[in-house]
């Protein structure tokens, strides 16, 4: 198997990870039913919240605006589903704060059609219009950081964009929906390019696949347009090769500079399912309300793909899916990166590309954490080169000004793939998120 | 699902892990070194079985009663120990009075280990320690040599053995020279085929070029033996033997004579691989493998010692250290190596 995955372009170092993606891979994306109560968080995203539009006791359209962007780093909210504005109050947020949110009670006999706005055409809009329309329809990385599409395309004045990447890597286990994506939605995709490559001035399109999902890479070449400049390329199974700048050093073998970003080295990466949603949403005018789940992992009997309205809570959408009594533990995002929830009264947001549910069977105990016995695993398997063993050491030590300026700790972008590997069993990227969030504090402080 | 009384843990990412451990590694190298140790006593017989152990037994006992003083909880479960009672008692002359060995078991845990604070954190590969310790205190113990094969082996000891504590212990008639020792004194050569073999006089596990090489190769596969220590110490000890001998032909051995004699196998293996006191970084082994072959011939060949595996690869763990702060990786998306005067 090493011969053939060498055949595959890759970043160096990483971790392979059982892929569990079995049980989903297959299952085609289903249509989730409607909660009896929505909730619509104003803040979904990196950047400024959203300000509402509709106050208590309004009745709205699905899609219509719910909230509008505050400012350029901001994006709107659109309704989920036809109903009455219950109340505009705080609701629990997956970071365990609290923020302003907009419940949403579904009229229950609704048709709930969604009716289309002024499409834009690909062709014929200018650059600025496809901006403005991305932003408009609430659009923001569905990969799992939020981070506001639109932003993305207007990178500094002195970058020029020559490659627009669209990143179907999906090297998180367990998830599928990207994977999903691609093959059901390939036509989505593509349109989505379209307007995307315009809007960047890209010369050219990359779809980076991972090899496990090869079914997608074909199903993607075959529908490809041919005035469309795009190329489907597969790299090697590893983790994390879905990072950004791992793909990007992949696919074209440039570094992105540390504390860069992509447009450095002339690129643009966006997620394929971000794309695919663009490529719906733009050509009818409508807004993101709804996005596609995968919820699966041992706790979970009806493992799947699912289309959710965002705002569903959380406790509804496990209750579909034959969640076991013995889930211990309850993740958003894959197992490497995802975040654990306290609290199951939290809403689908449109960061959410999945959640996972283990029973006590896969958290056990935990296990013992001996010294650091400087076996170097960590430092074979972190992607940005650092050394996460003298970073542990450093961190138990409080040394955190040695951790950012010697051993250039604000370059870790918290893949987990030293704590996966440690046989030591410490918790190494859990202590750099700490000292971050230390030296963080430490530096706003005059 | 009710949710009454449900708690959900709230582990912080990654929720999954490897599955592997320090014991398991560890126990792994214990596995690699049983083939050397089964080859021994068929050599040596009955005398190699007694002193591994009492190698092994005098490290376990060494820990449990450190840990125990120290307050510490038991590390006995995390088989570190195990490895390095094994590992030393690989390096003894079989004949060795097991007071000795038992004396050497507790120095080299002691003093090689808990002294500088426990697993980890040994600076110097503990079962070395405990053979520098008794080459220091027992010079002509620790080089008198056993006859491979000997007749009755199986079932009597060498007098030598059973020395009381601090008495001189008397050797048998039958004392042989290690291959090492009688290309420097007698200008003897050994037969390739025996030494890769290890039908010769040597320390208990020392001897099987194969079978060490075996549990070498059995380690690496798994990824718990960084393969570029052995190959760089083997390939710098070949290629500079290869130039002296080409050199001055009859003053100096062939280089499978020295790649296949002595400790070099055991110790370029399974001792300068030690994880807690070898480099990190694939260059920074590579340079201490390297400084490692160089030291090994130049003290063999000349030094006023026949072996010099066990100094070579001590020195090299002291400058382990300084050869990661020396060799750092470039960070992704930087020119410059940190700490090189770089940006931070």
């Amino acid at each position: 198997m090493a011969g053939l995955a060498a055949r595959y372009p890759s970043f160096r170092h990483g971790i392979h990870p059982p892929e569990a993606k079995r049980d989903t891979c297959e299952a085609e994306i289903r249509q989730f039913p409607f909660a009896p109560a929505l909730i619509v968080p104003l803040s979904q995203h990196a950047g400024k919240p959203s300000i509402p539009v509709v106050r208590e006791g309004q009745e709205v359209v699905r899609g219509q605006v719910l909230a509008r962007a505050d400012g350029f780093m901001s994006v709107p909210q659109h309704a989920p589903v036809s109903g009455v504005v219950r109340r505009i109050a705080l609701a629990p947020a997956i970071s365990g704060r609290m923020t302003e949110a907009v419940y949403l009670e579904p009229f229950p006999g609704s048709s709930q059609e969604v009716p289309d706005g002024e499409g834009l055409d690909a062709e014929s809009a200018s650059p600025e219009e496809i901006v403005l329309a991305i932003q408009a329809a609430g659009i923001v990385g569905l990969g799992g950081a939020a981070f506001p599409t639109h932003v993305k395309l207007r990178p500094p004045d002195d970058r020029r964009i020559h490659t627009l990447m669209l990143n179907g890597v999906e090297c998180e286990p367990y998830l599928t929906t990207d994977h999903r994506v691609m093959l059901e939605q390939s036509d989505d995709v593509h349109m989505g390019i379209r307007y995307l490559l315009k809007a960047t001035g890209a010369g050219r399109a990359i779809i980076g696949i991972e090899a496990n999902k090869l079914d997608a890479a074909e199903r993607l070449r075959e529908t490809a347009p041919a005035d469309l400049p795009v190329e489907t390329r597969v790299v090697t199974v590893k983790y994390p090769q879905g990072a950004e700048k791992m793909l990007i050093t992949a696919l074209l073998g440039s570094e992105v500079p540390s504390g860069g970003l992509p447009s450095d080295v002339g690129v643009v990466v966006i997620n394929v399912a971000t794309a695919a949603e663009i490529g719906r949403l733009l050509p009818r005018g409508r807004g993101i309300q709804e996005r596609v789940v995968t919820i699966t992992g041992p706790a979970v009997g009806k493992k799947g793909n699912y289309r959710i309205p965002i705002g569903t809570p959380l406790r509804f959408a496990l209750g579909q899916v034959d969640v076991s009594d013995d889930v211990s533990r309850v993740f958003l995002g894959g197992p490497m990166m995802g975040q654990a929830l306290s609290s199951l009264d939290v809403p689908i947001t449109k960061g959410t590309s999945g959640f996972v549910a283990f029973t006590s069977k896969e958290t056990g105990t935990r296990p013992q954490e001996y010294p650091c016995i400087r076996c170097a695993y960590c430092v074979d398997a972190c992607p940005v080169f650092l050394n996460p063993s003298q970073l542990g050491l450093l961190a138990k030590n409080g040394e955190y000004a040695a951790m950012a300026d010697e051993y250039r700790l604000m370059d870790c972008f918290e893949c987990g793939s030293c704590t996966y590997v440690c046989p030591s069993h410490i918790p190494l990227v859990q202590r750099f998120r700490q000292a971050k969030a230390i030296l963080r504090e430490g530096r706003s402080k005059p | 699902m009710s949710d009454s009384g449900r708690v959900l843990e709230i582990d912080s990412s990654p929720h999954i892990r490897a599955g592997h451990s320090v014991d398991t590694i560890m126990r792994h190298v214990a596995y690699a070194l049983l083939p050397a140790t089964a080859f021994a006593v068929y050599v040596f017989g009955l005398v190699a079985a007694v002193t591994i152990g009492v190698a092994v037994a005098s490290c376990l006992l060494a820990e449990y009663f450190l840990t125990r003083a120290a307050g510490r909880p038991a590390t006995l479960g995390d088989w570190s120990v195990v490895v390095t009672g094994l590992i030393y008692g690989l390096t003894l002359p079989p004949g060795l009075p097991a007071w000795m060995v038992a004396l050497g078991g507790f120095a080299g845990v002691g003093i090689g280990k808990y002294l500088f604070g426990g697993l980890g954190y040994n600076a110097f590969n503990p079962a070395l320690v405990g053979r520098a310790f008794l080459q220091a205190a027992f010079p002509v113990s620790m080089t008198t040599w056993l006859v491979p094969l000997g007749d009755g082996r199986f079932w009597t000891l060498p007098s030598s053995t059973l020395t009381l504590p601090f008495a001189t212990p008397v050797y048998d008639a039958v004392s042989g020279a290690t291959p090492l020792a009688a290309m420097k004194f007698a200008g003897e050569t050994t037969a390739t085929a025996d030494l890769v073999m290890g039908l010769t006089s040597g320390s208990t596990g020392e001897t099987s070029a194969v079978l060490l090489l075996a549990g070498g190769l059995y380690l690496a596969a798994r990824k718990m033996l960084n393969w570029r220590i052995p190959l760089a110490i083997l390939a710098t000890v070949y290629l500079l033997s290869a130039l002296v001998h080409t050199v001055a032909p009859n003053d100096y051995p062939p280089p499978g004579f020295m790649l296949f004699s002595g400790g070099l196998m055991l110790g370029a293996l399974f001792m300068a691989t030690d994880m807690v006191a070898s480099p990190m970084t694939a260059r920074g082994c590579v340079l201490y493998g390297v400084l490692i072959g160089l030291l090994v011939v130049v003290i063999r060949l000349w030094g006023g010692m026949p072996e010099g595996v066990m100094y070579a690869i001590l020195f090299a763990n002291a400058v382990s250290p300084h050869i990661d702060s020396l060799v750092r990786p470039r960070v992704y998306g930087t020119a410059n190596r940190p700490g090189s005067g770089g940006s931070s």
